[in-house]
């Protein structure tokens, strides 16, 4: 075996399948054509709530190329369902507009695509409710919030601390629904064999869809195979299966060839998931010297008619402050909506806007510097749990931002720098997201050559998961980059957790790295030489994961923004953002500086131009492509930094490693608004920052 | 989409002759058109491809005038010396349009004939008026924050969406099309017109006018002169509101007077909206701020705002006195 001087961990490999990506050699799902395949075109209901009475196919039928409509009527029967989204054409209900409601086969996409406009589906519709407001009747406690947190959590006595504070700030923050838009959108090829099912499909998670699939069809996981080697993207969208995955596989089950189907982007804004929109009441009571006495953090949140999506928007606020006393809790109401889902960092992105934003109202309450403020109110073990913290680095990553951004010296005052036409303000907030892990198998074969194959079903979004595990395998193994091969991205592979939840590295690489210790030994029992057969080992960290000491593990960052808002105009501009994070030992510099700068610049886009459009009338998200759904263009980004500050934690894997994927979201859209606040002396609460928010207000 | 058949004319009156089919269309760069088609709400069954036929040159006339090709690409337009020098609000305006990759593709009679950007025209499951006479207006009631507060009817409050209107609007650019009978020449911004009880019909054209050039007048001010689009991105994003201004100042003892001057209003209205009122009030007078936000004030006040776009009168107010102001500056 070879030993390498320098550790793979750390260096900036490049990308190992860039050359493949940028070639045009990576295949994505939708590049797979299988002998005899069929196109989809999915019809989306026009009504928001209501049922299908009939579907007329007699036109679409007789368009050249069309082989069938596939509807409730027809459509084979699946197992019931666990997330009732996944029912697809079980039966006539419609529960939110744009919720497929038959499908259209034929040879080609166009041909397809013309029947589909031709179908005629009549239905009985119901009168719909699709406002969020938090005062709604319908509101109520659900059971539990996303990942497995309470809906309410208390500690002393808020109310009475909050009447007793000498600083109060209570305020009300709105963020709107927003759709994931990955650049690849969502696509399935499904194709029966004897053996059963195979779905080249772009899911963040091939072994988790490959159940959901099973259970649906009512077969052994063993029989479906889910491939998903090249994903363009997901930010959540992609975590669990959305119903055009099941409408595939039920279409190619109808009609016995395989079925090719590309979920347009359009449709995308119905069918494949988006952010809640959140009310959230912040309420902070605080010593003059900005000292927390209370947090109260109430979200009003919604979800669809036939599925609980509960956003766990107020859990960050019960680790970010030491405060004695503290409230937070969740309130859902289910309207004839389509159903959110994930969307890069759930819970914590809109949580965090309005504790921030908060923050910076207390800060100026108080006259205490918003640096300065959050660094007071530290905590010395995490306030939700008693527990201490892994590593907690919040205060230095506030301090290397101050350094760095040159914040010493700034003038508190908001609304008094001027250049010309434009206000000038700069702004701070914090950012933190949960490490997690979850149980992941892999093995890892030596070859006699000397080379080694790593097999994980984990999924490279583009993130640079098959990179970052190549490096870490590498490691392990004690040899260079070079040497090892990544196998990913088929559910046939050892079973891997989602790359979701910031966990992707931290859980497949423990595995990797199990993996590989197991093998090091084997090949030490061989003498270091390998049989002809090569050798493999395997890992599964169920076990050690069960099984690891009880403490806080979370990442945190500050990040700082500067803005110029016209003062004619009310145009926000971001000029400069830069990001400090400690998230544990950075094993890619490179990609994980993408992580950041993607994280943050989304945050930018959700601070200043973000928002689907619930249009009350039809009930469903009105602006629904890229010309109207705006997100950051070029121009909007001139120049955001990240960079880390380092960290050392024992307690969170072999890699030493904190998720990366989304905490360059949290906390950005507050340290905006916390400059556009600075600059203008309006303080917008509602998201985005649009300009007539400000217009009436501007000195 | 519907399947269409694609022609190819060899000149103009070929291709006129090619658009009397009664579903025919004319195809420029197709950056609306075929978005359009694809989205169910244009059917053409016949596609008149007239990027070759329709003139795609910028060349001075012997008055002076510089007569710009229908064909001329959004990007060459923009980047034209004779444009960039004589009529810079036009080059601005153009670039603060859509994408390089669009500017590449379009033309500039299809972007004159782009249509509006009002969100349920674009869905074929929604009723318009525009799109289907009679069906209604969602977008009163409904989302219009983009959507028009001048010369707006019940029936329809959209927006001609083209930056590159507005300056020609300002300019009182010509526009020359090549009928059924003959040749006309339509002056901006009478092209296009107001929705009243027809807002399926975006401008005066007949049925298979082709546009063959844009005819820009010797307009010497307009060397000074600029064009400021709000938007809420930086780039990318169709015009919240503009503003095309060309102003030509004397600089008495008594302070700067308005000799004369051009203002045109984009995202305000279901044309390009030349805003004469505040013309006739700004020349002869004062160039200052108060004089300026008078004359807005003048051109404003017929304006009739929907709940949801109210901020675009103070906005478009801004923008004028500010443009203006920008120019007075410039000019000193
Ligand atoms: C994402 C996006 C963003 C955009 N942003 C902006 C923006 O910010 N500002 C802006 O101004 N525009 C913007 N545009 C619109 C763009 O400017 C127009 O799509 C373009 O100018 C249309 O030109 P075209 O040649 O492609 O027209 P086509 O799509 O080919 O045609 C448009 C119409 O003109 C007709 N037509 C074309 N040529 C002739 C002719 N010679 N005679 C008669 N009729 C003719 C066609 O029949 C059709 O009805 C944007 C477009 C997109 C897709
Ligand atoms: S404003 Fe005009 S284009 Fe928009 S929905 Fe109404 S009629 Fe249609």
């Amino acid at each position: 075996m070879t030993t390498t001087a320098a550790p793979a961990v750390g260096s900036a490999l490049p990308r190992v399948d860039g050359l493949d990506k940028v070639t045009g050699r990576a295949r994505y799902a939708f590049e797979h054509t299988p002998r005899d395949a069929l196109y989809a075109a999915p019809v989306q209901a026009t009504i928001a709530r209501g049922e299908v009475d009939r579907v007329d196919a007699t036109e679409a039928l007789r368009r050249p190329g069309v082989v069938a409509v596939v509807w409730h009527a027809n459509a084979p029967r699946l197992a019931p369902a666990d997330d009732a989204e996944l029912a697809v054409l079980q039966s006539p209900r419609v529960a939110y507009r744009g919720q497929y409601v038959a499908v259209v086969l034929a040879e080609t996409p166009h041909e397809a695509r013309e029947a589909a406009r031709l179908l005629h589906v009549e239905y009985t519709a119901e009168p719909h409710d699709v406002e969020l407001r938090a005062d709604h009747p319908k509101m109520y406690r659900p059971a539990q919030v996303n990942a497995g947190y309470a809906t309410d959590e208390e500690h002393g006595d808020p109310d009475a601390a909050l009447a007793a504070a000498p600083v109060v700030v209570d305020a009300t923050y709105t963020t709107p629904a927003e759709h994931n838009n990955p650049m690849e959108p969502h696509a399935t090829v499904a194709e029966w064999h004897s053996g059963g099912l195979v779905l080249h499909d772009s899911t963040q998670g091939a072994s988790a869809l490959r159940r959901t699939l099973a259970a649906l069809f009512g077969m052994p996981p063993e029989q479906v195979r889910v491939i998903a080697r090249h994903v363009g993207g997901g930010f959540g969208s992609k975590g669990r299966a959305h119903p055009h995955v099941v409408l595939a596989a039920l279409a190619a089950k109808q009609v016995g060839r395989p079925v090719k189907l590309a979920v347009t982007r359009q449709q995308m804004f119905a069918v494949t998931g988006y952010r809640t929109p959140t009310v959230q009441r912040v309420r902070l009571g605080a010593e003059p010297d900005g000292r927390l006495a209370a947090i109260v953090h109430e979200a009003f949140e919604q979800s669809s008619t036939i599925a609980e999506f509960a956003e766990q928007t107020t859990v960050p606020t019960r680790m970010m402050y030491a405060a004695p006393h503290r409230r937070t809790c969740h309130r859902l109401v289910r309207l004839d909506v389509p159903t959110p889902s994930w969307m890069r960092a759930p819970g914590e992105t809109p949580g965090m806007f309005a504790l921030e934003s908060a923050m910076d109202e207390l800060a100026a309450a108080c006259g205490v510097d918003p640096v300065e403020l959050r660094v007071r109110n530290e905590p010395a073990t995490d306030p939700a749990t008693g527990l201490p913290f892994s590593s907690r680095n919040l205060v230095a990553c506030l301090r290397e931002g101050a350094r760095r951004f040159g914040w010493a010296g700034r003038d508190p005052r908001p609304g008094v720098r001027r250049e010309g036409r434009l206000l000038v303000g700069t702004g701070v907030a914090a950012s933190t997201y949960p490490a997690y892990r979850a149980p992941s198998a892999a093995s890892v074969t030596a070859g006699p050559d000397g080379d080694f194959v790593v097999r994980i079903a984990a999924t490279d979004i583009g993130t640079g998961a098959r990179t970052a595990l190549t490096q870490i395998a590498a490691d392990a193994l004690g040899t260079a980059p070079g040497r090892v091969r990544l196998e990913i991205g088929d559910s046939d592979l050892p079973r891997a957790t989602v790359a979701g939840g910031s966990m992707g590295t931290a859980s497949w690489g423990t595995a990797v790295v199990r993996a590989c210790h197991a093998l090091v030994a084997e090949l030490d029992r061989h003498a270091g030489r390998v049989p002809a057969g090569g050798l493999t080992a395997e890992a599964d960290t169920g076990e050690e994961i069960r099984g690891q000491e009880k403490l806080a593990r979370h990442a945190f960052g500050a990040q700082f923004a500067e803005v110029a808002v016209d003062a004619d105009t009310g145009e926000t501009r971001v000029r400069r953002l830069l990001g400090v994070f400690a998230a544990g030992r950075i094993i890619n510099p490179v990609t994980a500086r993408s992580q950041f700068l993607g994280g943050m610049t989304m945050g930018l886009s959700m601070a200043l131009l973000e928002e689907s459009v619930m249009d009350r009338e039809f009930g469903d998200y009105l602006n629904h492509d890229l010309a109207q759904y705006h997100l950051a263009a070029h121009a909007d980004v001139p120049d955001v930094q990240a960079c880390w500050v380092a960290e050392d934690d024992p307690h969170l894997n072999p890699m030493g490693s904190k998720g990366i994927g989304e905490i360059g979201i949290v906390g950005t859209a507050a340290a905006i608004a916390n400059a556009v606040h600075h600059a203008t002396g309006v303080r917008v609460r509602d998201l985005p920052i649009r300009l007539e928010r400000l217009l009436e207000h501007l000195p | 989409m519907r399947p269409f058949t694609y022609v190819r004319p060899g000149d103009a009156a070929e291709a006129v002759a090619a658009a009397a089919a009664p579903d025919a269309a004319y195809l420029g760069g197709g950056t609306n058109l075929v978005d359009l088609m694809r989205l169910g709400v244009a059917t053409p069954g016949t596609l008149v491809d007239v990027t070759r036929v329709a003139g795609d040159e910028i060349e001075e006339l012997p008055g002076g005038e510089v007569r710009v090709g229908a064909a001329v690409r959004n990007a060459d337009l923009a980047g034209h010396p004779l444009i960039r020098r004589r009529y810079p609000m036009l080059a601005q305006a153009v670039v603060a349009g859509a994408s390089g990759q669009i500017r590449n593709m379009a033309t500039v009679a299809g972007n004159l004939l782009q249509r509006t950007r009002c969100p349920y025209f674009q869905d074929v499951t929604k009723p318009c008026n525009k799109r289907n006479p009679g069906s209604g207006c969602p977008a009163r009631d409904g989302e219009h924050r983009d959507l028009a507060v001048l010369g707006h009817s019940a029936a329809c409050v959209a927006t001609h969406p083209s930056d590159m209107a507005v300056a020609m609007a300002a300019l009182g650019a010509v526009v020359h099309v090549a009928g059924a009978d003959g040749p006309r020449a339509l002056p901006l911004p009478g092209l296009h017109r107001l929705p009243g009880d027809h807002p399926e019909r975006d401008t005066l054209l007949r049925p298979g006018d082709l546009i063959t050039a844009v005819d820009l007048p010797v307009l010497p001010m307009a060397a000074r002169s600029r064009y400021r689009k709000v938007r809420d991105r930086a780039s990318f994003a169709f015009a919240v509101v503009s503003v095309a201004a060309a102003l030509e100042v004397d600089h008495g003892s008594g302070g700067p007077v308005v000799r004369d001057c051009r203002l045109a209003l984009g995202g305000v209205a279901h044309t390009p909206w030349r805003a004469e009122a505040a013309e006739t009030a700004l020349r002869g007078g004062p160039a200052t701020e108060e004089a300026f936000a008078r004359a807005a004030g003048a051109e404003l006040a017929a304006a009739r705002p929907l709940p949801g776009n109210a901020f675009k009168v103070p906005l478009a107010r801004n923008l004028i006195v500010r443009t203006l102001a920008g120019l007075v500056e410039g000019s000193s």
